[in-house]
């Protein structure tokens, strides 16, 4: 079906207020050189069914949940802190059997009704005396759930109190679910509160000669240990990773490096801006999500440091992954060639993911992000034209300055100018990737998604948990692009390869052609012979 | 170690919960509701509440959990979720076109004093709901009780909205089923229908959550108690509540509202716990027990006594919902077993009091706590201060298990690293003997893996 069809066939079923909103967040493509406007980041409809989470979600789940010698105390009803209880997939590894790691552990001041009459701050300063006395952790983490702020508990002076008493980092993050309009403010309140808060404690930075910050890498399914793999066998340091295996220390070390590079743009561009105007440390977009953008990513990496040594052994190091990678793909790709899937997920992953699919000769007929922007869609040029509406307005905008004492410029103006090519700041969205007349749709409606799955029959499609079984009940194998189906890595060139193996044992599944029984294909009683 | 700030060294916690044996109202309200036919449950809050409840479901059951939500924003949150909930059911019902909406409140929507009676009273008024469609709801705040007291909740609005007397009482039994699983109330209705007693049973998750693959996907599968059925419970002649602590409101409700009268029981896990809804279920429809089912229960004894040896004396920690709890604890005595160590978060006197009169005798140095941080943390340091031989609970427990080299079997919820608790029951006399099974399989497998070489059995 002609996608403009599809979408107008789509609106007719909601009520006309509904499909006047819809309207605006799917569209047909029109190819990267004629990018048009998206509705992105907008309040989802009541009651349309929608994958987004909340603000708390993308605070104290995303991006400080990787963080391994943390205690983050969630305060609220129990729920909060028992659904993001080692829900994500994060992986961590502790140097040692005695380092700490407290991300087996849900905290949580377990709110009763009387702490929503008479006030929680009372109840959330014991219960961080408690998280003292019993973990020693070097920091504690406070992050508000709803009633919080509706009551108007003071996370903030309770936390300032508490570092006094206890003498040790404690912050508060007013995540509170309603805020913003999907898990994206709870990223932005996140970044915010680790500028303020922790980087740039330590100036004892990680060794090495080329010490980069990994920004926007979780390590899912082992992701960040991949990373960390190529990065050591290039023999580029990785002085901090936000947040994938991460501790404290990282964090406190950030603005000692001499680049930041940036994984999923949209979570993490905030700390990234800010560490460029208080540090004077660049950035640029890289992707490690497929082999070829891997090697891409390295190179930049190489570029940027300029160093013949390093671009040497950079090359070495895609050769010997990239001779891996392609022996797998070769026996693959056959089996996968020519097939079509649909992502949609999160404010990066239906993007990078779209390398994956291209290496295995798959292509994209529909992506939309969960909780993207404009930005992330058409690209970071159009930010000075998107709208601030009243649900971003509420989200707190750190102005930064440059450090007195701890701004640095990494490059001079013309060795930036020099390395122009390397796309500082830059970041060109999901859409300049995508081939004329695809469908993208923001935000996708659970409605959406079976009409999607009805019509075009994907041959595998890439979203959540929540969506998994539905589209499966449907015949069509659904790979999960949070959790990778408890999978992966999936980043860099092992888990390019790995993905490749996932994709091809999930689109030959067997027991995807068994659904019908044997007597529903044809009559199995035969005509009984006359005696 | 996972868990490795754990220590034997237990304070006397008063604000913090570490590890939480419970999770709270909201994701009962939507499970019990999913028991409906034709039902779409709603949460009426923020976006991450239902996501976050449809997650957890779904890693359970592995199957599709339909659920919306009234999104709220700020803006929603300082103004009141009254449009957004109306917006909501004319999304509804336009798009995903249910028999029934059941709405529940969140912490978000209950903190800022959302009148939901109000609100759903003035959507009907103003059209919203077609006719021969219906919108229920229930508060459910979540500092309030655990997901076991939301899920209860619901159900108590099920009896509230539906269940009417009309002149003819039926010849009919009402069970109200407490938290289990699809299996478990499939396995209930087939014990009913095995002795011949027509029953009305109300929630019914079996065809909801345990579907099988069609290629096509049941928005409103063919399970769950249809509203006419909810509506006739009000006919019937007596009620069995399954589980006090989920049931117990909605049967005296149903008595209060159209004199019915009820039975309070507990839920049907082991032996005991089945002799008597058996019993009740017998008595209250006037029917003797087949001989069927006397001899599943004699396959139940008989499978005990043959590997009663290997359960003697074990000591078992166990956490969960007070419902499961109480007859797996008692079914754990009736095997000579030693159930040491139980938490429960979900808060009320009945737990202690019914454990109290299962374990004192034979278990007296039993300790059990529920309510707020009786959480898993406290659990695992009491195993740290002396061990036992076997855990059970939901998935959260392999951190222990493995820890401490403990084998787990998972009962309760959320399960979300194996299957099977969905199919098989654990209620009834042939859940028990699952039940004895698992804990078996186990303990047996354990043994075969750390005793010495020259130990290891054939035949056991």
């Amino acid at each position: 079906m002609d996608p403009q069809r599809w979408k107008q066939e789509v609106l007719k079923k909601y009520p006309s207020k509904v499909a006047k909103k819809r309207e605006k967040s799917i569209m047909v493509h029109e190819g990267a050189d004629n990018i048009k406007p998206i509705q992105a980041n907008v309040r989802t409809i009541p009651g349309i069914i929608t994958q987004r989470g909340c603000t708390y979600a993308g605070c104290k789940g995303v991006v400080l949940g990787p963080t391994r010698d943390i205690v983050n105390l969630v305060h609220g009803p129990i729920g909060c802190s028992f659904y993001a209880w080692l829900t994500r997939r994060n992986q961590t590894l502790p140097p040692t059997p005695d380092s700490p790691n407290y991300m087996m552990y849900s905290f949580s001041t377990d709110m009763q009704d009387s702490n929503i009459v008479f006030g929680g701050e009372i109840k959330l300063k014991q219960a961080c005396r408690e998280a003292f006395e019993l973990f020693k952790p070097k920091a504690i983490g406070i992050f508000s759930t709803c009633p919080v702020g509706l009551i108007g508990d003071d996370v903030h002076a309770v936390a300032r109190e508490m570092k006094e008493e206890l003498g040790i980092n404690i912050f508060g993050f007013s995540c509170e679910g309603y805020k913003g309009v999907s898990q994206s403010a709870g990223h932005h309140i996140a970044n915010n509160a680790l500028v303020k808060h922790v980087i740039g404690l330590t100036d004892k930075a990680v060794e090495g000669k080329y010490k980069i910050n990994m920004l926007g890498e979780y390590n899912i399914g082992g992701d960040a240990f991949e990373l960390e793999r190529i990065l050591d066998k290039c023999g580029i340091s990785l002085n901090s990773s936000f947040s994938g295996n991460s501790t404290m220390e990282q964090f406190e070390r950030a603005h000692m490096a001499d680049l930041n590079v940036v994984m999923c743009h949209r979570s993490i561009n905030y700390v990234a801006e800010m560490m460029e105007k208080k540090y004077g440390i660049p950035w640029f977009k890289v992707n490690f999500i497929g082999a070829e953008a891997s090697a891409k990513s390295l190179r930049k990496i190489a570029d940027y440091f300029g160093d013949q040594d390093l671009k040497n052994r950079v090359e070495e190091v895609i050769a010997e992954e990239l001779a891996i990678v392609k022996k797998s793909i070769d026996e693959i790709k056959p089996r996968t060639d020519g097939k079509m899937a649909m992502l949609f997920v999160g404010g990066s992953r239906a993007h990078h993911y779209q390398e994956l699919f291209n290496e295995l000769g798959m292509s994209t007929l529909s992506a939309g992000y969960e909780f993207g922007h404009r930005d992330d869609y058409e690209g970071r040029r159009v930010i000075p034209t998107i709208t601030i509406d009243a649900d971003s307005r509420n989200i707190e905008e750190l102005t930064v300055e440059a450090d007195p004492m701890k701004f640095k410029p990494r490059k001079t103006e013309e060795e930036l100018k020099a390395l122009e090519a390397l796309d500082f700041n830059g970041y060109d969205g999901m859409l300049a990737e995508m081939a004329k007349g695809t469908l993208i749709i923001d935000d996708l409606s659970h409605y959406e998604m079976e009409k999607l799955i009805e019509i075009y029959h994907p041959d595998v499609f890439c979203a959540g948990i929540k969506e998994k079984y539905c589209v499966q009940k449907m015949g069509i194998p659904l790979k999960q692009l949070h959790s990778y189906d408890y999978g992966g890595p999936y980043a860099g060139f092992e888990g390019a390869v790995n993905f490749y193996k996932d994709i091809d044992m999930i689109v030959n599944t067997s027991i995807w052609k068994m659904i019908k029984a044997p007597w529903e294909a044809e009559p199995v009683i035969e005509a009984e012979y006359a005696a | 170690m996972l868990l490795r700030h754990t220590t034997d060294k237990i304070i006397d916690r008063e604000a913090l919960t570490i590890n939480p044996a419970k999770t709270c109202q909201p994701i009962g309200a939507m499970y019990a509701a999913l028991g409906i036919h034709g039902c779409l449950p709603h949460s009426h809050g923020s976006q991450g509440c239902c996501s976050y409840h449809r997650t957890a479901l779904t890693r359970h059951y592995k199957e599709p959990v339909m659920a919306s939500t009234s999104s709220f924003t700020e803006g929603s949150s300082v103004f009141g979720g009254q449009a957004n909930l109306l917006q909501a059911v004319e999304t509804i019902f336009a798009v995903y076109n249910p028999d029934i909406i059941a709405v529940h409140t969140t912490c978000l929507s209950e903190t800022i004093g959302d009148d939901v009676n109000q609100i759903a009273q003035k959507a009907r008024d103003d059209g919203k709901v077609p006719a021969g469609k219906y919108l229920i709801h229930c508060n459910t705040p979540s500092y309030v009780g655990s997901h076991v007291t939301g899920y209860a909740n619901m159900v108590t609005s099920m009896v509230k909205h539906f269940s009417a007397r009309s002149a003819t009482r039926k010849n009919q039994v009402n069970l109200i089923t407490g938290w289990v699983e699809p299996s478990d109330m499939r396995e209930i209705k087939r014990l009913a229908t095995e002795m011949g007693v027509k029953i009305v049973m109300f929630p019914d998750t079996s065809d909801v959550l345990d579907t099988p693959m069609t290629g096509k996907h049941e928005f409103y599968p063919k399970g769950g108690v249809t509203i006419p059925e909810l509506i006739s419970t009000g006919d019937s002649k007596s009620t069995i509540g399954l589980g006090p602590f989920c049931t117990e409101d909605a049967a005296v409700l149903l008595d209060n509202k159209c004199k019915v009268k009820f039975d309070m029981l507990e839920l049907p896990i082991g032996l005991k716990a089945t002799d008597n809804f058996i019993t009740s279920l017998s008595r209250a429809a006037g029917v003797q027990v087949p001989e069927s089912i006397t001899a599943e229960r004699g396959r139940l004894i008989d499978m005990v006594t043959d590997m009663h040896k290997y359960l003697y004396g074990k000591r078992v920690a166990l956490y969960g919902d007070p419902d499961t709890l109480v007859p797996l604890t008692e079914f754990l005595v009736t095997l000579d077993m030693k159930p040491v160590y139980i938490v429960s978060g979900t808060p009320g006197k009945k737990f202690e009091a019914s454990l109290t009169k299962v374990l004192s005798k034979k278990v007296p140095e039993a300790k059990f706590k529920n309510g707020e941080r009786a959480d898993m943390y406290l659990l695992h340091q009491w195993i740290k201060n002396e061990p036992v031989d076997l855990i059970i609970g939901n998935s959260y427990g392999k951190y222990i298990s493995r820890d401490e080299d403990i084998p787990l079997v998972r009962v309760g919820f959320p399960i979300t690293d194996r299957v099977g608790h969905s199919y098989f029951p654990i209620v009834g006399y042939n859940g028990a003997m699952n039940l004895v099974t698992k804990m078996l399989n186990m303990i047996l497998d354990k043994e075969d893996r750390v005793c010495p070489e020259e130990k290891v059995e054939l035949t056991m």
